[in-house]
């Protein structure tokens, strides 16, 4: 039994730079594959469902006649099922955090008309 | 005589991040009989197995602790995987055996922080939980979560880590280690530490076996068993030994957790030199017929995954024993005859996780 145990780590404490981040200063920079949203290409997407099919919180509506595809920001639980059971793997997981809000909302988005399509 | 009162202790106390309640029965200030009453914080989890298909329920299963949320996503799929007679590949295998012990890094390492706390020593909480923080920040590079790591799934692992990933973790690890080294000091030797953890909360060989403990609270009382030597994920191709404590009391608890600590990184340093390479996940087809058992070894003790399946996509049941509802009967006998000061450090050398417990 040992007294002053505390003392190394003490005196390596009071000569070293904190630990923690000097935030929002000092950003924070995720790793690439921190789960953070979700993002769809919608010009890639093909409206076929299979995310909003597989996702465990029925976080995502596919209109397949409005071409829209819409995510409940907050129901979705980052868990990337639906990145990974996608067809057209269009969807992807991105490593920024979607903003606090104070309503639960749902983002929408709606395919643009294919010029090629029309041209055909 | 002395008069017989009741304390009431919990739900909500300072040293317990989560909700249970123990009534106290006093003579003085002795702990004469507890009380316990759980059920707080039940979210239905094991009924939910109807609503989400199998492979869903991945995701859930990660859910009943956000501690050990790695390895109750791993044993729910190891236990499917049996069922329906998939063989994950060996590089899954390895990556399931590393991120376990990262796991159990991290999850003893924020238990020594809680104890510091619960003594009063706050440095050393904040000194534990610094390098626990190193820790979180690998899972993050590795995993893409803090908590939730959702890389498990039916048929392997969802991410891979590559060399150069694996030697900077080794890194980080090598001055963990030091660190860790240097911090062991203060809880194994320091004067004033072992005055609160020596000699208190006695529970003996004989006790640790009839009441049903597991992990490192059953280990302390010199029982030699541990769920990896039945060498599920790559446990099999690791060497190691298992850490016991002949003493009984919270001081053996905190040396088998930190023994086990050394270990862990051990473990994960011979696990990146064997990893093989190839695929990490198996397709898996069709849906799972029949029954399983399944045994891991959590970092508070061995958690058992039931898996019936039907045939069709819904299982018919899964339960889960956690460790900590086995070690409560355990904990109990712990607290009588210790003194009231001493009731929050007991109830925290167990390594509580009431979460888990209720599911
Ligand atoms: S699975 Fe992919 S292609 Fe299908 S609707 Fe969803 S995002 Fe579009
Ligand atoms: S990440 Fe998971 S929860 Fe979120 S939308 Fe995709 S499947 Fe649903």
């Amino acid at each position: 039994m040992k007294l002053l145990t505390f003392a190394k780590t003490e005196l390596h404490n009071l000569f070293s730079k904190p630990a923690t981040r000097l935030y929002p200063q000092e950003p924070r920079v995720y790793p690439e594959r921190t789960r953070g949203h979700v993002e769809n290409d919608m010009d890639v997407c093909v409206f076929c469902g299979l995310c909003s099919k597989k996702c465990p919180t029925g976080a995502i509506i596919v209109d397949r006649a409005a071409k829209t595809w819409s995510i409940k920001r907050f129901s979705c639980i980052q868990c990337g099922y639906c990145v990974a059971s996608c067809p057209k793997k269009c969807i992807s997981m991105r490593p920024d955090y979607t903003q606090p809000a104070g309503e639960k909302s749902t983002e929408t988005f709606t395919q643009a008309p294919k010029d090629d399509q029309s041209a055909s | 005589m002395s008069k017989r009162s009741i304390v009431p202790f919990g739900p909500h106390h300072p040293v317990l991040p989560e909700p249970i309640h123990l009534d106290l029965v006093l003579e003085d200030e002795k702990v004469v009989e507890a009380v316990p009453s759980i059920g707080f914080i039940h979210r239905g989890l094991e009924k939910l197995v109807e609503k989400k298909d199998f492979n869903e329920y991945v995701y859930v299963a990660e859910r009943i602790c956000g501690i050990c949320s790695f390895m109750h996503g791993m044993g729910y799929c190891e236990a499917v995987e049996h069922v329906m007679g998939v063989e994950i590949p060996p590089r899954a295998k390895y990556l399931r055996t590393i991120w376990c012990e990262m796991s159990r890094l991290h999850s003893h390492l924020m238990w020594l922080g809680l104890l510091a706390d619960a003594f009063g020593f706050e440095s050393l909480f904040m000194q534990s939980w610094r390098m626990r923080e190193k820790i979180l920040d690998m899972f993050e590079a590795s995993t893409g979560g803090r908590v939730i790591f959702s890389v498990n799934k039916i048929g392997g692992e969802m991410k891979d880590m590559d060399g150069d990933m694996l030697k900077g973790f080794l890194k980080i690890l090598n001055e963990i280690e030091k660190e860790l080294r240097e911090l062991s000091k203060t809880f194994l030797d320091n004067k004033a530490v072992n005055s609160r953890l020596q000699g208190v909360g006695f529970l003996t060989k004989q006790q640790a076996h009839d009441l049903g403990t597991v992990g490192p609270f059953m280990r302390a009382s010199g029982i030699d068993r541990d769920t990896r030597n039945m060498g599920y994920a790559a446990y099999s191709d690791i060497d190691f030994e298992t850490i016991t404590s002949n003493a009984g009391d919270s001081y053996a608890r905190t040396e088998v957790r930190i023994k086990e600590l050394f270990q862990s990184i051990d473990i994960i340093r011979q696990a990146v030199e064997k990893i093989p390479s190839g695929e990490i996940a198996v397709p898996v087809k069709g849906f799972p017929d029949g029954e399983y058992f399944m045994r891991v070894e959590q970092p508070r003790g061995e958690a058992v995954y039931y898996v019936k399946g039907n045939g069709t996509k819904f299982l018919d049941r899964v339960r889960v024993r956690t460790p900590t509802f086995a070690n409560l009967p355990g904990m109990l006998e712990t607290l009588k005859g210790s003194q009231l000061a001493d009731v929050p450090i007991l109830i925290l050398t167990i390594d509580p996780c009431i979460s888990c417990t209720e599911r």
